[in-house]
């Protein structure tokens, strides 16, 4: 759409923009960001199923691969976040992880390029999900008065500072944890795909409207930098997840365990 | 705070129509969402994680097993070893004492023989010297008899000759003696020295 409009007013370069992220609907109501949440849980649901079908205690490359995965999330995100406990949770923080990483790389992926989770939904009702369930965990661990007066005057602490302290705790688990997960993740990912759009469209632009000495050099340093910055968003997406799920983890190892 | 403030005001931009916001959830995009991440949930809950935590444990319970085989094989092992050990020095202590035991008989055996050897020599030379004593009696008391005689013999022939004559007399001494040699070149060694004492 924004290649198009860059063809048709070729003297002006509009910059991507929020609009950028908004796609006319493939059919229906179904969009390409929908397509792109369907084909990675497809592709992450087939990987897993085909990796563990033969599963055996000599494991083969994919299933390697696979448990290496799922022995990643066991051992050290849950095993470190939430501690004996944490084997329970590993079946939604390792599902979380996967789906994280197939919607984030997908916008490095050639013919999809666009990470689904730059759309707020994606990690909104993920971020919703954790929360209801770390919540739920230390109400049932805790008992429901039990859970909030240790979250809001944690021991170990001047009473003089519970009025400061305890609104900031109650806001800070109650309403901050699943803002900033979304937030954090989405914006992550959508500025991540503005620059590498600013850089390719921008690139093109200069080349092809601009053209001259300054559009060819300018352009090629603005393509090559895509390049590079397409790496570095591959390396952000897999962190950004990581950190997803790590505070998930976190956050539920915090609502089982009385003191902070 | 300020990103709920550029909340607040993206929202109102998508209110007011002009550029859609990126903080406005789009409720199609939730539902896809919600029910792909729910479905892969329960897929991989229900197919592929317990397959993973089971070959975890197997896994575990394998390397677990083959270490605890590797001891038990090892422990084995020094067991063997000590058994041999104890074997060969057994053995070492077998052939010691066989030797010595063989030293010590062989050493009997040579006293033993040499005892016997030496009684038997003793024997033999006492029976020696009891037979020549045996016939050295016999032949004195032989002579002695004899010697009579002929004393008794001799005597009536100087008698019966007369003794007139000395050179007669000494004629029948001569002849006698000679006699006696005679007899004696026959008879055994010892007949003389009884012959002068008759």
């Amino acid at each position: 759409m924004n290649a198009w409009r860059t063809v048709a007013m070729s003297e002006e370069f509009h910059a991507p923009g929020p609009g950028d992220f908004d796609y006319p609907p493939l059919f229906g109501w179904f969009t390409k960001p929908m397509l792109i949440v369907v084909l990675g849980t497809l592709v992450v649901g087939a990987f897993f199923y085909f990796a563990s079908r033969r599963a055996s205690i000599v494991p083969g490359k994919l299933q390697f691969a696979a448990e290496g995965f799922y022995g990643f999330v066991r051992n050290q995100i849950a095993a470190d976040a939430i501690g004996r406990e944490g084997i329970k949770y590993v079946p939604y923080l390792a599902t979380l992880l996967a789906f994280l990483v197939a919607l984030n790389i997908s916008g490095i992926i050639p013919p999809l390029q666009f990470p689904a989770t730059s759309k707020i939904a994606i990690p909104l009702f993920l971020a919703v999900i954790s929360w209801v369930i770390y919540n739920y965990v230390g109400i049932r661990r805790q008992g429901f008065g039990g859970y909030f007066t240790n979250m809001m005057f944690p021991s170990g602490v001047p009473p003089l500072i519970y009025p400061l302290l305890a609104p900031i705790e109650f806001l800070s688990t109650v309403v901050f944890r699943p803002v900033t997960l979304t937030l954090r993740l989405t914006f992550n990912m959508f500025a991540g795909h503005l620059v590498l759009l600013l850089c390719i469209l921008g690139g093109e632009f200069l080349l092809l409207h601009v053209r001259g000495l300054v559009g060819f050099s300018a352009g090629a340093v603005a393509i090559l930098f895509g390049i590079v910055m397409t790496f570095f968003e591959g390396f952000i997406q897999l962190l950004q997840a990581y950190v997803f799920v790590l505070l998930s983890a976190i956050y539920i190892g915090g609502a089982l365990t009385h003191d902070h | 705070m300020s990103t709920l403030v550029a909340a607040a005001v993206l929202v109102a931009q998508e209110a007011e129509g002009e550029e859609p916001s990126p903080l406005f959830p789009h409720l199609s995009e939730l539902i896809v969402g919600l029910v792909a991440f729910a479905l892969l949930f329960f897929f991989l809950s229900r197919t592929v994680w317990p397959m993973f935590e089971r070959t975890y444990a197997e896994r575990t319970a394998a390397i677990e097993g083959g270490i605890k085989r590797a001891q038990e094989a090892q422990a084995e092992a020094q067991r063997a070893l000590e058994q041999y050990r104890a074997q060969l020095a057994d053995a070492r202590g077998e052939a010691a004492r066989i030797r010595e035991d063989a030293k010590t008989q062989g050493a009997a055996i040579l006293a033993e023989m040499r005892r016997s050897a030496q009684a038997d020599a003793d024997r033999i030379v006492e029976r020696a010297h009891t037979q020549v004593a045996a016939e050295r009696e016999q032949v004195v008391r032989s002579l002695r008899a004899e010697v009579g005689t002929l004393a008794t013999e001799l005597a009536e022939r100087v008698v019966g000759e007369s003794l007139a004559d000395d050179a007669r007399a000494q004629r029948v001494v001569e002849r006698f003696l000679a006699e006696l040699e005679a007899s004696e070149a026959a008879g055994p060694d010892g007949a003389r020295p009884g012959a002068r004492e008759a």
